[in-house]
């Protein structure tokens, strides 16, 4: 094909790219007189190229809607909805003869009479009543500037990108080789400078590939405004962080589920205008896109204003399909059910339409983008829409790992799933307990569930007094691998494994090394689901399968299970749980009617769960011990049962003491304990109770947690210091209640929240709006000096650990004071 | 099963057994190198291998047969082939020359021929010894398949 046509065709195709959406735009603002003026350019310049390479078709097309525009623009006529769907019919046109001509290299054959003659009728005022309002007419010229980038083609950048894989493979092989031999200075000199020079190249090769998330939803606008004509919608899509780079590759693969997924918010989210006026809402819906980076990964967040998903539908049709028992239907929550539409098969659309429901469901979306290592998350509001988190990682292609040792046998961890590194002895501090069947690591005055990944990969285990803990991240689920060592971090191309391997769960890929060997990489969530099952291997599985099936990874809590007191399960988070004890009964003493024991320099007080002594005569008493501001109280129990990881839907029950209610775990009802009604209840003479007469008037305080335990923890324990309290579960809900007009005294707010984080949440909160003056204190399991940092920038006046309840109450009280 | 051409292959040891196995299907015969074990994937897979920057499935074929496993440290062969683009090194106990067989010497598998094996095999070639024609994307297959019941 003649050079000249080939360049002629790429730049139209992104002209009218362009066009598409700068026209959707253009009708929302008639106004707007820069977008119509980029319109009649790009309209112009297809029409004069067309003339110069001798394409009359194209050119009596793009003539026809130049002078529609070109009136337009003289304020000769009024930008209508006729006046926009006749310029796009012309548009599909120019763009139906571009792909023949592209095929063929020919123009087809073919008459545009009519839709010329329409276009000339709309030119003429035939469709059109009202001129438009004033406005003089801009320079059109200006804007246009010679492009600072050149064509490239896709298979060159491939090649590209091979090559420089194979390149840092060989620089890693050079490196290991120096060091193994211990090079003299000149080389070794040498050998950084390459190394520099290909991360350096590495790095830029990967930004070749990367490219805006905008060119995937570039064609979204145009589709939800002809979905909104076709439906008799009023619907605003709202774009932002469309500069946001991601991996061609993998831009392509999220390009149809994000279609997918804003189809389905036009036709089933949004509502109808006259179903909008009911419900109090404006009548234009509001479909949000909004994509930004968090550390190695992209999110895409989706939410529209509609009507939210329908859960008990979603549910009947669960049960009516067999995955669920009429019972764990009705004990499952919204969020829960939310989840179930990622069920193949479960589609909630009452009536098929022509837009949606075309069997492509939401189940098929999870799939695609679980195949390219991401996730989807789901959350509805009944009557206030749906909102999707789509996380992907940035590129495919080279990830730095840390490779350890199991079994004799090397694997590599992604660096991205690696929260920190524990050494982890027989003794001392950080030791590996053993729970009946389950491991779990004390870190921190937290207990930790942890597999070891030679137990779970039936490798031998080593006999080693001195073992390694990789804290991993799967979803929001943390625990700990077991390996017998730890080596470096390398830099590895992830090569995919062979179809035979690829139905083990536990390997995300395999790469070769810099000495050559071939090593598998670990899928932290593959090891974490099929450690899950060693985890709580003790309780009936297949009761809570299918509702465990519906909620994968996201959302769930490790709940320590025991006995005390009667026959029925207990449970309480492990996360609360400093250390489990067995105590000889002969070693309690009794002080003031209340059992104690000497515990590590220090007169703990033992509880037991109904207060009545459960006490065994004799032998060794099983607790749990709870630590508040160093100081421990221990709940004497008959014996613990298991460590169950689960989501955990609280009940909430009435006011009985010590007891936030029921949940489900492991298939069982079971009750959730108060942990912090054991601490009041232990150190008492230490809590100074905050009499109600200290505030004048109860001070309002907003919770904001994504977590239903935390939230029930802190409400009981706030309200009995004296608080008037109300929870959040999301920062976006939050900030609904300053749009709802609410005030408080007071935030507290978790910092790790899926969706806008405690930071983003602080930041937003105190750059304005009726909130900028409301003290904020940030609630955090993990208070590292960095993170405390970043949090008090954004504007976080005080940061807190979750379980620190003494300074919590205290810093609570000096806040208001001050604020007072 | 008279009718085959006959043609070139490449002869090979499993268990004292002789089989062939069609020249046309091997890229490549090495000694079995540094192998990477992969634990929980199928038995047959004896593990991964760098083949000159290629990760390649190492597969034992006398797991897929049904054999005792070998001796460990006894010496290994493997055949490199390639099955729906992808790369798999067949693990043998020895391989030995390419032998060219006329058509007329093929016949068709003995019916005391374990199942399993007849399940793999094209028929049998009678030359000094009986040498069974080995079908590799059914030995893979059939490898796969036992492990998937």
């Amino acid at each position: 094909m003649d050079e000249l046509l080939v360049d002629f065709l790429t730049e139209t195709a992104e002209n009218i790219g362009v066009v598409d959406n700068e026209i959707v735009r253009w009708e929302q603002n008639p106004n707007d007189r820069a977008v119509l003026d980029n319109i009649f350019r790009l309209v112009h310049t297809i029409k004069g190229t067309c003339g110069f390479l001798n394409l009359p078709r194209l050119e009596a097309l793009a003539h026809a809607a130049e002078t529609v525009l070109g009136r337009v623009r003289d304020g000769k006529l009024a930008v209508s909805t006729a006046v926009v769907t006749e310029v796009l019919a012309a548009l599909d046109a120019i763009k139906a003869i571009l792909r023949v001509l592209e095929a063929s290299g020919k123009e087809s054959e073919g008459d545009d009479g009519e839709l010329i003659g329409r276009l000339d009728r709309v030119a003429s005022g035939d469709l059109a009543v009202s001129p438009p309002g004033g406005g003089s007419v801009a320079d059109v010229d200006g804007g246009a500037r010679a492009p600072q980038s050149i064509r490239v083609s896709v298979d060159l950048l491939e090649q590209l990108m091979t090559t420089v894989s194979e390149l840092v493979l060989t620089r890693n092989q050079l490196l290991q080789i120096a060091r193994r031999f211990g090079e003299g200075d000149a080389y070794a000199v040498s050998l950084q400078r390459l190394s520099q020079c290909v991360s350096e190249l590495q790095d830029g090769v990967m930004r070749t590939r990367m490219q805006p998330i905008s060119n995937a939803w570039g064609a979204l606008p145009r589709m939800v405004r002809n979905l909104a004509l076709e439906l008799g919608k009023k619907i605003e899509l709202e774009m932002t962080g469309g500069e946001t780079e991601l991996d061609r590759q993998l831009l392509e693969l999220i390009k149809d589920p994000l279609a997918h997924m804003t189809r389905n918010a036009a036709d089933h989210g949004i509502e109808d205008p006259k179903a909008r006026a009911a419900a109090g809402k404006r009548e234009a819906g509001r479909i949000r896109l909004n994509a930004y980076q968090e550390g190695g990964h992209i999110v895409i967040e989706l939410s529209d204003d509609g009507r939210g998903l329908n859960t008990e539908r979603l549910k009947a049709k669960a049960v009516d399909a067999g995955l669920l028992r009429e019972r764990e239907a009705a004990e499952m929550s919204p969020q829960q059910a939310a989840k179930l539409m990622f069920h193949p098969g479960l589609s909630t659309a009452e009536t098929v339409t022509s837009v949606s429901g075309r069997g492509v469901g939401m189940d098929v979306v999870k799939a695609n983008v679980e195949k390219i290592g991401g996730t989807i998350e789901v959350d509805s509001t009944p009557g206030r829409g749906t909102r999707f988190m789509l996380r992907v990682p940035l590129t495919l292609a080279i990830i730095p790992a840390l490779i350890v040792a199991a079994g004799g046998e090397r694997f590599a961890v992604p660096q991205i799933a690696v929260r920190e590194l524990v050494g982890a002895g027989s003794e001392g501090e950080d030791r590996i307990e053993r729970v009946h069947d389950a491991s779990v690591l004390r870190l921190r005055d937290r207990l930790l569930p942890v597999v070891s990944l030679a137990a779970l990969l039936g490798l031998p285990e080593s006999d080693a007094e001195e073992r390694f803990v990789v804290v991993a991240q799967a979803g929001s689920f943390s625990f700990g691998i077991v390996v017998d060592d730890v080596f470096d971090t390398e830099e590895i191309v992830v090569k995919p494994v062979a179809p035979i391997i690829s139905s083990v769960p536990v390997y995300s890929g395999n790469a070769i090394l810099g000495d050559g060997r071939v090593i598998m990489i670990l899928d932290v969530n593959g090891v974490a689901a099929l450690g899950a099952g060693s985890v709580d291997r003790a309780q009936p599985r297949a009761e809570s399968e299918a509702a465990a099936d519906a909620d994968p990874a996201g959302d769930r809590d490790s709940m320590l299970v025991f006995r005390a007191g009667s026959p029925h399960p207990k449970a309480v988070p492990l996360s609360l749980v400093a250390r489990l004890e067995e105590i000889d009964v002969a070693a309690i003493e009794w002080s003031e009617d209340r059992p104690v024991v000497q515990y590590r320099g220090d007169v703990m007080p033992i509880l037991s769960v109904d207060g009545a002594g459960t006490l065994k005569p004799r032998g060794r008493q099983p607790m749990l011990v709870f630590n508040d501001g160093g100081r421990c109280v221990a709940l004497a129990v008959d014996e613990v049962i298991d460590i169950v990881e689960d989501s955990i839907d609280i009940r909430l029950s009435g006011e009985v003491g010590g007891r936030l209610g029921t949940a489900v775990i492991g298939g069982r009802v079971t009750e959730i304990l108060d942990v912090g009604h054991y601490l009041t209840a232990g150190l008492r003479p230490v809590i100074r109770p905050i009499a109600t007469a200290d505030i004048a008037q109860r001070a309002a305080i907003l919770v904001v947690d994504d977590s239903a335990f935390f939230r029930n923890m802190l409400r009981p324990l706030l309200d009995a210091a004296g608080y008037d309290v109300t929870t959040a579960a999301s920062a976006e809900e939050a900030l609904r209640l300053r749009e709802g007009g609410r005030r408080f005294d007071l935030i507290l707010s978790d910092v790790e929240m899926p969706g806008l984080s405690g930071v983003d949440f602080a930041r937003t909160v105190k750059t304005g709006g009726d909130w900028a003056a409301t003290p904020m204190i940030a609630l955090s399991s993990l208070a590292s000096d960095s993170a405390q940092a970043r949090g008090l920038e954004a504007g976080f006046d005080q940061y807190v650990a979750k379980f620190d309840r003494v300074s919590l109450l205290a810093l609570l009280e000096r806040q208001l004071a001050k604020a007072a | 099963m008279g009718e085959a051409a006959g043609g070139d292959f490449v002869t090979v040891r499993l268990g004292g057994q002789l089989l062939g196995i069609d020249v046309q299907r091997v890229h490549d015969v090495l000694k079995l190198g540094l192998l990477t074990r992969v634990p929980r994937a199928p038995a047959i897979v004896a593990g991964v291998m760098n083949l000159r920057g290629r990760i390649v499935t190492a597969v034992d074929a006398r797991r897929c047969l049904g054999l005792s496993d070998r001796e460990p440290g006894a010496p290994a062969m493997c055949l490199v082939v390639e099955q729906d683009g992808q790369p798999y090194a067949l693990v043998v106990d020895a391989v030995g020359d390419v032998v060219t067989v006329a058509g007329e010497d093929h016949e068709a598998n003995p019916p005391t021929l374990a199942p399993l094996w007849r399940g793999v095999s094209d028929g049998v070639y009678r030359l000094d010894e009986l040498m069974i024609v080995l079908d590799v994307s059914r030995l893979l297959a059939v490898g796969a398949a036992a492990e998937a019941a």
